[in-house]
Formats: C-alpha cells, sequence, structure tokens
C-alpha cells in the first residue's frame, strides 16, 4: 500500500461486493409464490440477476414476495427505485430481462407495455 | 455467469459457535448448494454480535432481517422458504421480551435501536478473516491519513482533542499518554496492546479483537507513528483461541498489504506486531505486571514511577493501551477529534461497551454514549428484570467496581459520575442483580475473586484480602460478630491506601460499596441472623403465611418434622430444627410458605 489514493481506489472496488448489506439502492422484488414459481419466476429472476451482472449495476438489490393475488399475470416483477413508486410489472418472461435492467433498473424509464400497476 | 443477490453472515463469536453456529453454517452451504442457490446466495462468518443470549444468529441480506437461536434443523426451512421463495421465517424472529411481539429486522429490535455502534460497527457485518471487507467498510483510512497527511504530532493533538480516556478502567486521558511516551527520549520504542481482560462477565475486548481485528492493529500502527515506536505486542490471554487465530491471520493479511511491514503508505515509517499469549492471571491486565510478563518474568506488578512512557518493555519508553481505547483511534483520526468530541458528556467522551449480564433479560453487549442513563440500559436495551421480579442492583466496574440501588438508577453514566457513586467505570462489566441476591455474598463474591488473582507481591493486598474474605464468609454463614463492619471497613481503607498496584487499591470496593448502599443487609445477617434476600442458606428459613389453610401436605413432606399444626389450623415451623430443604414449599398447594426472613 503506497498512497490514500490507492486504498480509495482499493475501497471502492471492494464496496460493490458488500454494498448490498447496507440496502440504500434500487430494489427488484420478484413473486415466488406456487402461482410465480410454477409460471417461471425462477427463470425470471436468473435472467434479470444475469443482465444485472453483465451490465455491472452495483446496489441492486434482489428480494422475493409471495403471491400477491393476480395469479394469471405471474411471473409478477416490482422495481422500487430509491424514494419512486413501485412499479409492479406482469407476465415478465425472461426474454424482458434485457429491457427491465436496461430501461428501467438503469435508466429510470418505466417500461409501459409491461406494467400492470403502480403504488406508492 | 455469477450473480451474488444474498448474503447469509452467520455469527462466528465465541458464544455462537459454543450453541452450534459452526453447524448452523456447514448445514447452510450445503442446503443452498444442493438448491442450486450457490451461485447467488453467499455465506459469510462474521464475529460477534454482542447478543449471544440469543445465538446463533443468523443475517440476511439485502432484506436485514435478523434470525435467533437458530438451529441445524431450521436450516433446510430458512434455505427453503427466505432464500428460495422470499418468505420470512417468522418463529425464528427475535421477540421482544415485554411486548411478544416479533421484530424482524436487526435495527428494530430494541437491545440495538438505543445503542450507538461505533467501535462495534463493523462486528457482526464484515467477516473478520478478510481484509477486504475491512477495506470496504473504510479501515486504514485512518493509517493512511495519519501517515501521508499529519506529523506525529498532529496525531497526538488529534487524540487530545476527541478527549478520549482509557477504556481499561482508571480513564486516564489516552492523548496525555501518547504525549508522555511521545517526548520520552529515546530511540526505541513499544506500543503495547492491552487485551487480558479479565473481569469476570466482561467480554468486549474479545469481540473487539474476534470481529474486527484489524481496527485494532490500525490503532496500534496509528500509535506508533505519533509516539515514534516501529514495534508492538499484543498481549492477549491464551483463553481467547480464536481472538488469537483471528488477529494472526488479521496481521498476515496487514503484512501482505502493506499496512504492516517497512514503507507504510510510502511514508517511510515501518511498523511490525507480534501477540504475546498470556496465561490468564488477573494481575497480568495491570500495566507493569503485564510488562514484565512479556519479557517472559513472572508477572507481578512494581511500583510506579517510573512509568511505562519512561521506562516500560525493555527499559524503553512504552505506550500501552486497552484494546477498546485502540478500537477508539479510527473515528478520531478520519473524522477528527472534535467530531468525536460530540458524543458523550464534559469529561468523557465518545461511546463505552457495556457487557450486560445477570438477571435481565437481553443480556449481551451494549455499545452506548457516554452520558446514558443507568435506567435505559437496563430497562431499554436490556429489557428489564427477568421474571418481572425487583430490580435491586447493578454492579459495574468488575471486581474494582461497586454495586450501585435502585436509587441510583438515573444516575448518567460517565467516569466522574460512576467514581463518586463509589462504583467505577473499569472494563464495562454490568451485573444486575434481583430482589433474590442478597449483597453480602456478592461482596464476597468479588472478594473472592480478588483474593485468589492477588499475586502475593504485596502484603495490604495479600492478607488484607484474606482477612476481610474470612469475615465476610463468616456473616454468611450467620457467625458474624459485633464489630465486624467496623472491622471490614478500617481493613478496606488500610488497603486502599497501602496496596501496591491499581488492583489491590480498588479489591475493597466491591465491600466498600455494599456498606454504602446495603449496609442494613450487613446487619440483619449480623445481629439478625437473617439474610433479607433468602440466599444465604445458613441465614434464611421458611415461613408459613396466613394463606396457610392447615390442610397438613406440608407437616408431611417435612423429613424432620418441624412442622406442627392441627387440621384447619395454620401451621407453624420449628426454625431450630427446620434443615431449610424447602420440600415444604414445594408441597403446599397454597403456595402459603414463603422462602426468606
Amino acid at each position: 500500500m503506497k498512497s490514500l489514493e490507492e486504498l480509495k481506489k482499493l475501497r471502492e472496488k471492494l464496496q460493490s461486493d458488500t454494498k448490498l448489506r447496507a440496502a440504500d439502492g434500487i430494489k427488484v422484488i420478484v413473486g415466488m409464490g406456487t402461482c410465480g414459481i410454477a409460471a417461471g419466476a425462477r427463470e425470471v429472476m436468473a435472467a434479470l440477476m444475469d443482465e444485472v451482472k453483465k451490465r455491472g449495476v452495483a446496489g441492486v438489490a434482489f428480494q422475493q414476495t409471495g403471491c400477491i393475488g393476480m395469479c394469471d399475470k405471474e411471473v409478477l416483477v416490482d422495481i422500487i427505485s430509491p424514494g419512486g413508486p413501485r412499479i409492479t410489472y406482469g407476465n415478465v418472461r425472461p426474454s424482458d430481462a434485457g429491457r427491465l435492467v436496461a430501461e428501467h433498473v438503469v435508466n429510470g424509464q418505466i417500461v409501459k407495455d409491461l406494467v400492470v400497476a403502480k403504488s406508492v | 455467469m455469477q450473480f451474488i443477490r444474498s448474503h447469509v453472515l452467520v455469527c462466528g463469536g465465541t458464544g455462537c459457535m459454543s450453541s452450534g453456529s459452526r453447524q448452523v453454517q456447514a448445514n447452510l452451504e450445503g442446503e443452498i448448494a444442493r438448491r442450486g442457490l450457490g451461485g447467488e446466495v453467499r455465506v459469510v462468518q462474521t464475529g460477534c454480535h454482542g447478543f449471544c443470549e440469543m445465538g446463533p444468529l443468523v443475517i440476511i441480506y439485502p432484506e436485514g432481517v435478523f434470525y435467533v437461536s437458530v438451529k441445524a434443523e431450521d436450516v433446510p426451512e430458512i434455505v427453503e422458504n427466505h432464500l428460495y421463495k422470499g418468505r420470512i421465517v417468522e418463529r425464528l424472529l427475535y421477540r421482544e421480551p415485554l411486548s411478544q411481539e416479533r421484530i424482524p429486522s436487526y435495527d428494530e429490535i430494541n437491545f440495538y435501536k438505543k445503542q450507538r455502534r461505533v467501535i462495534l460497527k463493523n462486528c457482526g457485518r464484515i467477516n473478520p478473516d478478510d481484509i477486504n471487507e475491512y477495506i470496504a467498510a473504510g479501515g486504514y483510512e485512518a493509517l493512511g491519513k495519519a501517515l501521508t497527511l499529519m506529523t506525529p504530532a498532529a496525531v497526538v493533538e488529534e487524540v487530545k482533542k476527541s478527549g478520549l480516556r482509557g477504556r481499561g478502567g482508571a480513564g486516564f486521558p489516552t492523548g496525555m499518554k501518547w504525549q508522555f511516551a511521545r517526548q520520552s527520549p529515546g530511540e526505541k520504542k513499544y506500543i503495547v496492546c492491552n487485551a487480558d481482560e479479565g473481569d469476570p462477565g466482561a467480554f468486549m475486548d474479545r469481540s473487539v479483537l474476534e470481529g474486527d481485528p484489524h481496527r485494532i492493529i490500525e490503532g496500534m500502527a496509528v500509535c506508533g507513528y505519533a509516539i515514534g515506536a516501529d514495534e508492538g505486542y499484543i498481549y492477549v490471554r491464551a483463553e481467547y483461541p480464536l481472538a488469537i487465530k483471528r488477529l494472526r491471520t488479521a496481521i498476515a493479511q496487514a503484512e501482505e498489504m502493506g499496512f504492516l511491514g517497512k514503507d507504510i503508505f510510502g511514508s517511510g515509517f515501518a511498523f511490525s506486531l507480534h501477540i504475546k499469549e498470556g496465561a490468564g492471571a488477573f494481575v497480568c491486565g495491570e500495566e507493569t505486571a503485564l510488562l514484565q510478563s512479556i519479557e517472559g518474568k513472572r508477572g507481578m506488578p512494581r511500583p510506579r514511577p517510573p512509568f511505562p512512557a519512561v521506562s516500560g518493555l525493555w527499559g524503553k519508553p512504552t505506550n500501552i493501551n486497552n484494546v477498546e481505547t485502540f478500537a477508539n483511534i479510527l473515528p478520531i483520526i478520519v473524522d477528527g477529534g472534535e467530531k468525536y468530541a460530540e458524543i458523550g458528556t464534559e469529561k468523557s467522551k465518545g461511546t463505552k461497551i457495556f457487557a450486560l449480564t445477570g438477571k435481565i433479560n437481553n443480556t449481551g453487549l451494549a455499545e452506548v454514549p457516554m452520558g446514558i442513563a443507568m435506567r435505559e440500559i437496563i430497562y431499554d436495551i436490556g429489557g428489564g428484570i427477568v421474571g418481572g421480579k425487583k430490580f435491586k442492583a447493578v454492579q459495574i466496574g468488575g471486581p474494582s467496581g461497586g454495586c450501585l440501588p435502585e436509587e441510583m438508577l438515573d444516575l448518567t453514566i460517565d467516569y466522574d459520575s460512576l467514581t463518586a457513586a463509589g462504583a467505577m467505570m473499569g472494563s464495562g462489566g454490568l451485573v444486575v442483580m434481583d430482589e433474590t441476591t442478597c449483597m453480602v455474598d456478592v461482596a464476597k463474591f468479588f472478594l473472592t475473586f480478588t483474593q485468589s488473582e492477588s499475586c502475593g507481591k504485596c502484603t495490604p493486598c495479600r492478607e488484607g484480602t484474606k482477612r476481610m474474605l474470612e469475615i465476610l464468609t463468616r456473616i454468611t454463614d450467620g457467625e458474624g460478630r459485633d464489630g465486624d463492619i467496623a472491622l471490614l471497613e478500617d481493613l478496606a481503607r488500610g488497603i486502599k491506601q497501602t496496596a501496591l498496584c491499581g488492583l489491590g487499591q480498588t479489591a475493597p470496593n466491591p465491600v466498600l460499596s455494599t456498606l454504602k448502599y446495603f449496609r442494613h443487609e450487613y446487619e440483619a445477617h449480623i445481629k439478625d441472623h437473617v439474610c433479607p434476600a433468602g440466599a444465604c442458606a445458613n441465614l434464611t428459613g421458611y415461613t408459613i403465611t396466613d394463606g396457610c389453610r392447615g390442610c397438613g401436605m406440608c407437616k408431611k413432606a417435612c423429613p424432620v418434622g418441624a412442622i406442627a399444626g392441627e387440621i384447619k389450623q395454620r401451621h407453624t415451623i420449628n426454625h431450630s430444627v427446620c434443615i431449610k430443604c424447602g420440600a415444604c414449599e414445594s408441597q403446599c398447594p397454597f403456595k402459603a410458605i414463603r422462602k426468606g426472613a
């Protein structure tokens, strides 16, 4: 270790690894009720995680939740930006992961054709 | 492609390990792999969270859900419901003792809510065996800042400004101590970390060493730079094997990354660290005895002056601080002494870690700002007294401290207020006692400890504490004599004034403080031959109260025929025959038999 700058650079690099323990970033919540799992929620989540990893987006917290009652619209994915509304996307397929991550998670643009609900 | 979406933190502190966290961790790893979640969930072993009573503890991020008393058998349910389906396993959540409410998250639990975790910030949140996690949490910035942006004198100045006082017990201003060692002439100087934690019930130093070892290494290196020392020793008792193991790993990692060794941060400053394992003698926590022990001699105190700052390890100027003191250095250097001094009272700055034990609902480590009221620690953080019993006293400061009664519950805690009340900050042990605790017995317990740990070098401590213990034993045996209290006070005064080291000088404190606040209990033992708390076997008895319906059950149960009475009449106990076995009390269907005088 030769300088304070070197330490700070190293720290920034390392922080992406432990950042999810201080959850203050964007949240992606996948419905993992029996209905969700049957409709392929695991595959959707895996695709979303792949996409986040591929784009190197830091500080995205993935969570799962139970059935919300709109079983025919599974797989349901909620995305909440810090301070923003909760956007619920329905009928999500693994192939939609690219758009959701690129447009909503990265650029903050709601993917209108997949939205089924919006709440505060 | 791997994306880690969840961290499962398993507590690997000594407390949780002994309640089975190792097996929990192994099962978690196995079950996660079996479910095919290995690429997205990471299991991390951390240091102590301070809530050992509730262990093994498991925390799952990003949600921050806090599971308590997790058993190996619970693992499949956690993995399936929480990690796979995102459903919180309600039954493993912490239950608030008063409201019985289940609390899902760490920060919502009363035990943590009222705490201010500055020193323990990383404990339980990072993996102590991974220097990268320490750096990610802001580690080694203090060392970098000190070495590249500050002069040694400026470092000492910053510590002085912070108002930090020694956390080992006596509360001497740390900045002053550093300045003395810095000004001491000499080419070779040493830094020593006193990790010989010996007070019964105190384990904050162990937790910091186990949970955040790099913080101590960093604090010592900053100190080395400030006073001009290139070598340091950590004196840690061999009974802390996990702390020693993690320290060794941490030192090796710090050396490898250049935080220890030569030319640190390109500043030309060199610093190396050694670990010295102590044999666990209480007296070796006294600084001059500790230095003797490092040198390979028998650990016995010597008179001061000369102070270690002038002539310490191998006769060289030496600065000794305790673990918690060194742990405070990081925030002082990074945020500045003035910012640090915003927490606390006028003369006691920062936070203090207390080890809560005894008859209290939440036991464990609590870090609180100086100046907090005792009541807040015991009732808000500690959750009150077990079984709804009545609070009687709190013993604070270990064997050198004292017992404070209920009237002192609103006392705000800092170094000076505690000393004025007849107790002591000490290392921060806090033993809570309820109405069933006999205060004479408590004094006897602590004196038994100091007596058996006395090194024997000076007569007042060696002989004086022995005589005091004899008197206390005779009082609790029911053979106290008139004049015993005066004799205890006389001996205590003599020992305080003439013992060689701090341990001897403070050894009578538990007796003096119980005499100050609970003198009536001593008198009841001696004059009335009763133990008001019903704790001393020879002095307690059973009484039959008005609730007696004269059923005769107790009379039948008594093995020595000490109970007399006609059917449907209130029965009585003949105390000269009674052997205090308690058989009557357990048989009485009306709960009419009461223990105690």
